[in-house]
């Protein structure tokens, strides 16, 4: 295998792996924070509109990971620096 | 297929370059003023408003108040700086629905420049409301071993600021055109929907973070006796 045949298989494996880690994480985190939030919404009703605020706020940012994830990953896919650079190494000879 | 709109350049002279982001942008601050502009032109006071001055006050009131709930105590000198954020990234997100729009947001040098507006901000803010020395005191609060660690975290959670908004607008905007080839018809038309959803929660998001970060910049030095009387409120168990 050449360079660019071991940068594709290394880049397109690793945003998979990217972006399959990066979910089920950030998945388990929202999903008990919801579940959370759930809970204290059935025993304090009035404070309803906090809860539902400080909820999205800290979506976002638990989202945010998975975000950085997809970032990454496609990066990889369609930006990927050292892929460009090889490229124009063997355009270049 | 492109990342970005900064990838189409559609002009380029020397060095300078006008991409479709630059572009964009431009025209859509030249609409929001001009708007402004037009509906600020008869502003009344008593009486009947007209509907668009309306809408413009809910927008401000509505910031101003959830600024308040975040702990900015002075939100109306805050509000100019963060409210222009909210609304240009919210337009941003509203706009994708006009067929063939890029949002300036799904670039990172556009999410890039509003985070660095933060980043400049947050210190001046800090500095004229509590002076240099009492803003620089405020990096080795809890302790002076917490100095470097302080100066991490506002550099990383500008990146965060950044990154954020951009990964969130351009996943949404790549996710539609994705779909756009696979199933053409009805699925991207939720998917857009779903990203009108993500766009304006991120605004929300970044006004809110830009907001805590001004918060703890201005007003580090204060005692939290809100805090405890509303823990007293909310949970009678506690002040017993």
């Amino acid at each position: 295998m050449d360079s660019t045949t071991v940068i594709a298989v290394a880049s397109i494996a690793t945003a998979g792996l990217t972006i399959t880690i990066g979910c089920i994480c950030p998945a388990l985190g929202e999903g008990r924070a919801v579940a959370t939030a759930l809970t204290s919404l059935a025993q304090q009703p009035d404070a309803s509109s906090t809860i539902t605020r400080t909820l999205f706020v800290g979506l976002a940012m638990i989202e945010s990971l998975a975000i950085y994830c997809f970032v990454v990953s496609m990066i990889l896919i369609f930006a990927n620096p050292f892929w460009n650079h090889f490229i124009a190494q063997t355009s270049g000879k | 297929m492109n990342l970005t709109s900064d990838q189409v350049v559609l002009w380029h002279h020397g060095f300078m370059k006008l991409n479709e982001t630059v572009v964009t942008t431009w025209v859509m601050m030249f609409l929001m003023v001009l708007g402004a502009k037009l509906i600020t032109r008869k502003l009344v006071t008593g009486g009947a408003i007209s509907r668009w001055q309306g809408a413009l006050e809910i927008i401000v009131t509505v910031i101003e108040k959830q600024m308040k709930d975040v702990g900015l105590d002075e939100a109306a000198k805050y509000l100019p700086f963060l409210g222009t954020l909210f609304v240009f990234v919210a337009t941003c997100s509203l706009c994708i629905v006009i067929p063939g729009f890029q949002p300036p947001t799904g670039s990172l040098s556009t999410t890039a420049a509003l985070a660095l507006c933060v980043f400049v901000a947050v210190p001046l803010f800090g500095v004229g409301e509590q002076g240099l020395a009492g803003y620089l005191k405020t990096y080795t609060e809890p302790t002076l071993i917490m100095l470097p660690f302080n100066i991490i975290s506002e550099l990383s959670r500008t990146l965060a600021l950044a990154v954020r908004l951009f990964g969130n607008i351009m996943s949404g905007v790549m996710i539609v055109g994705i779909l756009l080839t696979i199933t053409p018809f009805i699925f991207p038309i939720f998917m857009t929907a779903l990203g009108l959803l993500t766009g304006m929660v991120q605004a929300y998001i970044f006004t809110i973070l830009a907001g805590v970060y001004i918060a703890a910049a201005t007003q580090s030095a204060k005692p939290k006796a809100n805090l405890r009387v509303h823990t007293k409120q909310l949970n009678p168990a506690l002040s017993k």
